[in-house]
């Protein structure tokens, strides 16, 4: 039996799908060790232990809020230090983080804060006596590294989207508490927070992805990419490398060894031969559409389903279809 | 302005891997290595701020005697000096590594301690902050934008669908992100100029290993290759497939 800590992220005020996912991936660790609690950290400005209860009734046993006025943005220092201090003080046998942007900054430091080691994006975990086994994508998802952590506790940071978030109702007792250190002492302090527009799902979370490539010949013709992403619902907007180097599409947008690793349920290539590079970001899709003039490209030997022609014809054509079946 | 650039050597990527007979490696016969993408970012970002505003550029990488190649491309990309931290192999704990670099870097003098934001082979991102937290210094990730000016910077970082502002004071630690800076060229000169710039060897002083690569497996193929059809009247089919077979629609 142990117990778990798990951080629950949150901007704006509003709980972010992957601290969902975080509290459900530490009540898996409890109950595989036989029963620990889970204590989740919620940190931000005053209001933000209103999302308490959500955490309970996906198994958080007990809620840490730190409220503070000067937490209204997010500081990885603040967050880093006050998990840090918990943790230590906790006996947690495993920390659970997002590998989210904001994960990916506070859990390291940590780990560091900790002196212990850490997995970063994990896609799946298990619990082995002592150490905690871990699977983790390697040389850009080419290979799965199996991970073996030993000390305790380990901290690990999941992969969003690979723990399925799972109800599992528990108290979510409150708790309240302070930041470990002053937020107005935090010696790097976000000035601003610029909204991209663009994107209501983000490429690491969205369930569908549509990118474009070279194939759409300009600029605008991402409209085509946009209005399909649009008839979806739940879906991201992504590019190659050529047409973030153009400026097409900002770097942001990029899929890809030097972009982002994406893994989504659906992921719709435009216009897409299908580089090597490009492939190495977006191959753990579970399901691969691509449209393309060129039937060699390289683009549909991977992909589950493969149409070949104009995608100014093909495309526009999915996105009324696509429209109907959700309308449906 | 005194900026030290953290390395790593890694494999290209975009060749094919095999896993070694421990099944716990890849086969490196026949593999070619470079210095990881998001690290030649971060040596450019360093050589452009010295370029700027005086001041240079050290690298530093641990690992075997064959890290020495990707440190001479950096010193010929225009790195002043470099540093190699050795040690026999390169551990997959990125905590071992960050008590190295920390512990060499500490009485460096740096103003700024440059990383790439993730190395390509581990996938981690784990180093930088890690040696920001050991050193206690300021920290941001994953930056796609630059701007130092009298002891303080400016930086913008990508959060999911929104850009961060932040500023900083300095001696800070940074890590890089795509966008920012494309890695120069070494031209000639650079090159011939990098064969005489000084190379120090050190001993890594590596924290205790408490990650290991218990097994190493390539990810399942992909079934793929089924076209569909030809043209737009193929689309009914493609949507009754997602919706009834894949379900994902």
């Amino acid at each position: 039996m142990a117990n778990m800590f798990a951080f629950a992220e949150s901007r704006g005020g509003e709980l972010r799908s992957v601290a969902l996912e975080a509290v459900t991936a530490a009540r898996q660790a409890a109950d595989a060790s036989g029963g620990g609690e889970v204590h989740a950290l919620l940190i931000g400005a005053p209001g933000i232990g209103a999302h308490a209860e959500r955490l309970g009734s996906y198994g958080a046993d007990v809620v840490i809020v730190v409220e503070h006025a000067g937490l209204a943005r997010q500081s990885a220092e603040v967050s880093a230090a006050t998990a840090a201090e918990r943790i230590r003080g906790g006996g947690y046998r495993a920390a659970f983080f997002s590998a989210s942007a904001e994960g990916r900054d506070v859990a390291p430091r940590v780990a560091a804060a900790l002196g212990v080691a850490m997995a970063s994006d994990v896609t799946g975990f298990e619990v082995q006596g002592d150490a905690i086994v871990a699977r983790h994508p390697v040389y850009t998802g080419k290979a799965i590294a199996t991970l073996r952590l030993t000390g305790t506790p380990a901290v690990l940071s999941l992969r969003p989207g690979a723990v399925t978030a799972a109800e599992a109702a528990r108290a979510g007792r409150v708790e309240p508490a302070n930041p470990a250190i002053d937020p107005g002492a935090a010696r790097v302090r976000v000035t601003d927070i610029v909204d991209r527009g663009s994107a209501t799902f983000d490429l690491g979370e969205a369930p569908v992805i549509v990118a474009g490539g070279r194939g759409l010949k300009a600029a605008e013709n991402f409209k085509l990419v946009e209005d399909l992403a649009a008839a979806f619902g739940n879906a991201a907007v992504g590019a190659t490398r050529a047409v973030t180097d153009d400026g097409w599409r900002p770097a942001t947008d990029q899929i890809g060894q030097t972009g982002r690793l994406v893994s989504p349920t659906l992921y719709v290539a435009v216009g897409i031969s299908g580089a090597i590079q490009h492939l190495a970001g977006m191959r753990t899709a579970k399901t691969i559409v691509a449209i393309n003039r060129d039937k060699d490209a390289p683009i549909f030997k991977i992909a589950d389903y493969g149409i070949v022609g104009d995608l100014f014809e093909i495309v526009p054509r999915l996105t009324e279809e696509v429209r109907k079946a959700k309308a449906r | 302005m005194k900026i030290a650039v953290c390395i790593k050597r890694v494999p290209d990527t975009e060749m094919r891997f095999t896993i070694a007979g421990d099944g716990k490696s890849i086969d490196t016969a026949g593999l070619k290595y470079d210095l990881s993408d998001f690290d030649g970012y971060a040596v450019e970002v360093g050589l452009q701020l010295a370029e700027k505003q005086g001041g240079e550029v050290v690298v530093v990488s641990l690992g075997p005697d064959a890290v020495q190649e990707t440190l001479r491309k950096a010193l010929s990309m225009g790195a002043a000096s470099a540093v190699q931290l050795k040690a026999d192999t390169i551990p997959a704990d990125g905590f071992a590594i960050a008590q190295a670099l920390a512990a060499d870097l500490k009485d460096g003098g740096y103003d700024l301690i440059l990383f790439g934001r993730v190395a390509t082979d581990s996938g981690s991102g784990t180093v930088g902050p890690m040696v920001a937290q050991l050193l206690g210094l300021p920290c941001v990730t994953s930056i796609s934008q630059l701007s130092i000016e009298g002891g303080k910077g400016t930086a913008r970082r990508e959060l999911e669908g929104v850009t961060e502002v932040l500023e900083f004071p300095l001696p800070a630690v940074l890590t890089i992100d795509e966008g920012i800076a494309r890695a120069r060229l070494p031209a000639l000169k650079g090159i011939m100029a990098a064969k005489k710039k000084p190379l120090e060897v050190r001993p890594a002083q590596l924290g205790e290993v408490r990650l290991t690569v218990e097994k190493l497996a390539l990810p399942a193929e992909r079934a793929g290759g089924r076209i569909l059809g030809e043209g737009a009247d193929t689309v009914p089919e493609l949507v009754r497939l997602l919706q009834n077979e894949a379900k994902v629609l």
